[in-house]
């Protein structure tokens, strides 16, 4: 293995998200341009979105479940039990529903992109669009993205119902609570500014995900062994930037919004 | 060989004055990191031509055609495609040049989700100004050309290599391009596959006068291309006698160490006293 200088090793990552950077924007740009590929955006919306369905409702629910199950022995020693539906409402609508969801979309989408544009790049099809006056970053990169922000926006809304319906199993099986004090408490606690934290956050991790994805996938290199390596990478990265981004915009919105 | 194709400037040759090029590079440069593959290549192909192009592995031959396409930018010099200067062309002016051109892979890359049907239509697809109907009849005639017609429907991962090169061949001439592009279109195929794959290509040479530039390790191909003529009447090739070889618009092009160290036609070719190119042709 060649051991490359640390000028070497810093002009590389500078290179690659000098590359990421621009990958993002033209994505963005392209979406102002013509043709826009509206078919493609669909395809891409029923696999991302409507594929991601059963893992998304799985993880949510039992998420939402546990979460109850977790906190109930807590609140049970202060007297609260009653305020469960509150937090697992708060908990699932500001971060788990968010994050989770982005965590299994990251896992099975990211990627899938990787390496469906990988094995693209590899065996010179990538090269075939361009050849043909294609632009991939038109044909493939916008589509994946505009699909995958728009569908994880709504599969994290689906993600926060059923993470309250596992919540209320708990409650009403195990805790023996009513359901209609723990749906109200769930509905009433919810502001303004955690509706808006757990609505931005997915269309941010959507753009993530897509656009890491995308990226490693036109950057492979190296056969079918790059492919997987890039497929790895994808996930790392693209779980890895969810949970930072997610850090840092709750941190921000937390000053912006004046919210506690 | 020297000894049995006449020389084109004898009574018979082609001798006349030079005619507008479909492609010029005028001494281009290229080095990947520290390995310099072309080292100031200069050549033109007029339009009409065929120029087949030779050269040991890594000599820079699949090069030049991404070159052509505009999918490398060359680090000095100048490549003029179809009267464009490609080289100082945005990769946003490029694309619709290049559906100008046509490009048959080596690997034929072909779009393996899609079926053959989807694949040759692609290139009309694109211009989004295409009637369904028109696409369907310009497709069937496209796999008629290359006699695969009953293939529509069938996806590239259950065709044979020589199957999906001649797709590769239909999708690059559905839009009857003004140049194609071939990279190594018989490599890897067994004799009959790729004589039928030559057929094609003098078929477009000779019937639709497409100007081409094909990058192949297989001279006996270029010879045959550079001796025979496709006959639309009989859907065969025909053997020229000797004095008209030089009435084919077919031209040899061969690379060494990244400079040009032939370009002429086939009794140059066959004349010349390079040993290099001797031993290369031999």
């Amino acid at each position: 293995m060649d051991l490359n200088s640390p000028t070497e090793f810093a002009k590389q990552k500078v290179k690659s998200v000098q590359d990421y950077v621009l990958l993002s924007t033209q994505a963005i740009a392209n979406l102002f341009r013509k043709p826009l590929y509206f078919g493609d955006m669909v395809q891409q919306a029923d696999l991302i979105g409507v594929g991601s369905l059963p893992i998304v409702v799985l993880t949510g629910f039992f998420t939402g479940g546990v979460l109850a199950l977790q906190t109930s022995n807590t609140l049970q020693r202060f007297g609260s039990i009653t305020l469960i539906g509150q937090l697992v409402s708060t908990s699932m609508v500001r971060e788990l529903g968010p994050v989770l969801t982005g965590l299994m979309v990251a896992g099975r989408n990211s990627s899938g992109m990787a390496s469906e544009l990988g094995s693209m790049v590899v065996t010179e099809q990538i090269d075939a669009m361009r050849a043909l006056g294609t632009d991939p970053m038109k044909k493939l990169v916008t589509p994946r993205v505009t699909a995958t922000v728009f569908m994880l926006f709504f599969l994290s809304i689906i993600s926060d119902l059923v993470g309250l319906a596992g919540g209320l199993m708990v409650a009403k099986l195990f805790l023996a609570l009513d359901a209609r004090q723990y749906w109200a408490n769930a509905w009433q606690v919810l502001v303004f500014q955690d509706v808006f934290m757990g609505l931005l956050k997915p269309t941010l991790f959507g753009f993530l995900i897509a656009t890491i994805g995308c990226y490693y996938g036109i950057n492979a290199r190296g056969g079918t062994q790059g492919v997987g390596r890039a497929t790895t990478q994808a996930v790392v990265a693209a779980s890895v930037a969810i949970l930072v981004t997610d850090f840092f915009v709750t941190k921000l919105l937390i000053s912006v919004l004046s919210y506690k | 060989m020297s000894t049995t194709i006449p020389r084109c400037d004898e009574p018979g040759g082609n001798g006349g004055p030079p005619r507008d090029a479909a492609i010029v590079f005028e001494d281009v440069h290229l080095a990947f990191e520290e390995n310099e593959v072309l080292r100031g290549v200069s050549f033109r192909l007029p339009f009409g031509e065929t120029k087949a192009l030779f050269g040991v592995a890594g000599s820079g031959k699949s090069t030049l055609l991404k070159l052509a396409l505009g999918l490398l930018q060359p680090d000095s010099g100048r490549v003029t495609v179809l009267g464009r200067d490609v080289t100082t062309m945005s990769e946003r002016e490029l694309l619709p040049m290049r559906t100008q051109l046509g490009m048959v892979f080596q690997e034929s890359a072909l779009f393996d989700s899609l079926t053959v049907r989807e694949n040759v239509a692609y290139p009309l697809m694109e211009e989004h100004s295409i009637y369904t109907d028109e696409i369907d009849v310009r497709v069937r005639e496209a796999l008629r050309f290359v006699e695969l017609e009953h293939t529509l429907d069938l996806f590239p991962s259950e065709l044979s290599g020589g199957m999906r090169r001649r797709v590769a061949i239909a999708r690059a001439v559905i839009t009857r391009p003004n140049l194609l592009l071939y990279d190594s279109p018989t490599a890897g195929l067994d004799p009959v596959t790729s004589n039928t794959i030559v057929e094609l290509i003098m078929k477009q040479r000779d019937v639709y006068k497409t100007s081409a530039l094909m990058v192949t390790h297989r001279l006996q191909d270029a010879f045959t291309m550079a001796t025979h003529e496709f006959n639309p009447a009989t859907n065969q090739l025909k053997a020229l006698p000797h004095g008209q070889f030089c009435h084919v618009p077919m031209s040899f092009l061969i690379l060494r160490d990244g400079k040009v160290i032939f370009d002429g036609d086939v009794s140059q070719l066959a004349h010349t006293k390079d040993e290099y190119i001797r031993e290369y042709i031999s």
